[in-house]
């Protein structure tokens, strides 16, 4: 590796890190961006005179520090209590581990917005531009540029304090950190691919940093068996391709490995989806899927956050194990209850049991009320495919 | 920090929701700095000038359902803290608290 590729690899490796450090140190998140983006350039010069430095992440927050308590010393006398707050904290900074929690939990705080939550967490933890963020959200880069500073505003002006929550807040700030990784792994499932990667990424991170957390493993384990479909997902005109009619040698089986050594079999959210994910990425066949499983482990899942689209879920993995006339039951009992009407997929599960049940006219028409409520492109050419399938059916049959 | 904790709710729905305990809780642990409930909004007037008149008019800021009933000033550590207070009062349990921090340094500045 030469001097600039070395400060690439640093640049992703310890970004983070070292602006986590310098915002704990200084306070201030806008110095701290500017200091550490100062550091990266220095080192970009530095490194190709005086060759790579032995622990580069110390390197770069010696010198953003530094940069930092140049600044400082120039500005305010204001600055001078904080200048020696961090002269003091110099030595304690052994670990930058932690620091890198800090920065994810202050940046998923819940008074926070959520959009002004995923924006700072890719910008900050995950090392985005603006640019880049704006374009994943196809916002224009004003605007986002606008989220972002009002929202270190927020957590300056506010009292927002940079921590780790304590031990009674811990597990619902946890909650709050997965749902915004979450949010965006479904942004990227949903249409942009990078997204999802640094969702992953950011999974990664959490585990690495707190490995006894089941959520957050499991969260990652959820996001890698779902990414490890993504090649199979589509088929070249961009269609989507059911679970049931993919070809599952381009699955990752890497990833799946991965993924089933998250499980750790406890009851919980995250852990539950991950395994009914992994009953389908570990099954060689269709009709080797473990049907059974699968909707023992949805009520499960339907116990702890009880939601008409997890018993809609169920609904289908109990027509596989038990056939389509036992899923329709539960499926007529929900369109029963309302609660999910003008839900795309409650028509579109109850048209394909009845197709199955060679209630083709009946079939149809729930196909048609199903395109109705569709807006994905690949979706509706989905659901026109049956319902040309179902009529033609219904005509040959008759 | 200092923050203001307004209490929102609902005055037309009668509630057993006395803060005694809440206040001299806050009060011994010096966090409740001051702090008042206040009269219903049918006893509220607004004052605005405009072109060098007085305007005045009965009634509240704004017709919402759930109208500032009290306020609190509280000295907390961060809004994590104030967070936490506010939880503790017994009108959150069917009103909202909003958390306004104070704007400290000079009165007046952009």
């Amino acid at each position: 590796m030469n001097a600039e590729e070395s400060v690439v690899a640093a640049y992703r490796a310890e970004r983070a890190k070292v602006l986590a450090t310098l915002i704990h140190l200084t306070g201030d998140w806008d110095l701290a961006e500017e200091c550490v983006q100062d550091a990266f350039e220095t080192a970009l010069v530095r490194w190709a005179e005086d060759g790579v430095p032995r622990r580069p992440g110390a390197w770069l927050t010696t010198t953003a520090r530094n940069r930092a308590l140049d600044r400082l010393r120039r500005s305010t006398v204001e600055a001078a209590k904080l200048r020696d707050s961090i002269v003091l904290q110099e030595a304690e900074n052994e670990e930058w581990s932690d620091e890198r929690l800090r920065l994810i939990f202050t940046c998923c705080h819940p008074a926070l917005s959520l959009d002004a939550r995923v924006a700072l967490t890719l910008r900050t933890v995950a090392g985005l531009s603006t640019d880049e963020i704006a374009r994943a959200f196809l916002t224009p880069p004003a605007t986002m540029a606008q989220r972002l500073f009002r929202a270190k505003r927020k957590i300056r002006e506010a009292g927002i304090p940079y921590r780790i929550p304590p031990p009674d807040l811990l597990p619902e700030r946890l909650t709050g950190v997965l749902a915004v990784v979450y949010l965006l792994f479904n942004e990227g499932y949903s249409g942009r691919p990078e997204l999802a990667e640094d969702a992953i990424r950011l999974g990664r991170l959490l585990v690495q940093l707190m490995p006894t957390e089941t959520e957050a493993r499991g969260l990652l384990a959820l996001m890698l068996l779902h990414h490890a479909r993504r090649d199979a997902r589509t088929d070249g005109a961009g269609d989507l391709v059911p679970l049931e009619e993919q070809d599952r040698k381009r699955w990752d089986r890497g990833l799946i490995d991965e993924g089933v050594r998250l499980l750790s079999g406890t009851p919980t959210q995250y852990q539950l989806q991950a395994a009914i994910a992994a009953c389908h990425a570990t099954a060689p066949t269709p009709d080797s899927t473990d049907w059974q499983r699968i909707a023992a482990l949805y009520g499960q899942l339907a116990q702890i956050t009880p939601s008409p689209v997890v018993e809609l879920n169920r609904a289908v993995a109990v027509a596989m194990a038990s056939g389509p006339q036992a899923g329709l039951a539960l499926v007529d009992s929900l369109a029963a209850s309302g609660t999910l009407s003008g839900y795309h997929l409650l028509p579109a599960t109850r048209a394909d049991l009845l197709r199955r049940l060679g209630r083709l006219d009946e079939a149809g028409t729930a196909y048609q009320q199903a395109l109705a409520l569709t807006t994905g492109e690949a979706e509706r050419r989905f659901l026109r495919r049956r319902i040309t399938e179902v009529t033609s059916e219904t005509q040959h049959g008759s | 920090m200092k923050y203001v904790m307004l209490v929102c709710v609902d005055e037309n729905v009668e509630r057993n929701a006395d803060p005694t305990e809440w206040v001299e809780e806050m009060e011994r642990r010096g966090i409740r700095q001051w702090g008042s409930r206040l009269r219903p909004v049918r006893d509220s007037t607004t004052v605005q000038v405009r072109d060098g008149e007085v305007l005045v008019a009965d009634g509240p800021f704004a017709e919402t359902k759930e109208q500032i009933g009290g306020i609190d000033i509280l000295e907390c550590a961060d809004l994590d803290e104030a967070i936490q207070i506010a939880a503790k009062h017994p009108a959150a349990a069917f009103g909202t608290l909003e958390l306004r921090p104070l704007w400290e340094g000079r009165f007046w500045e952009e």
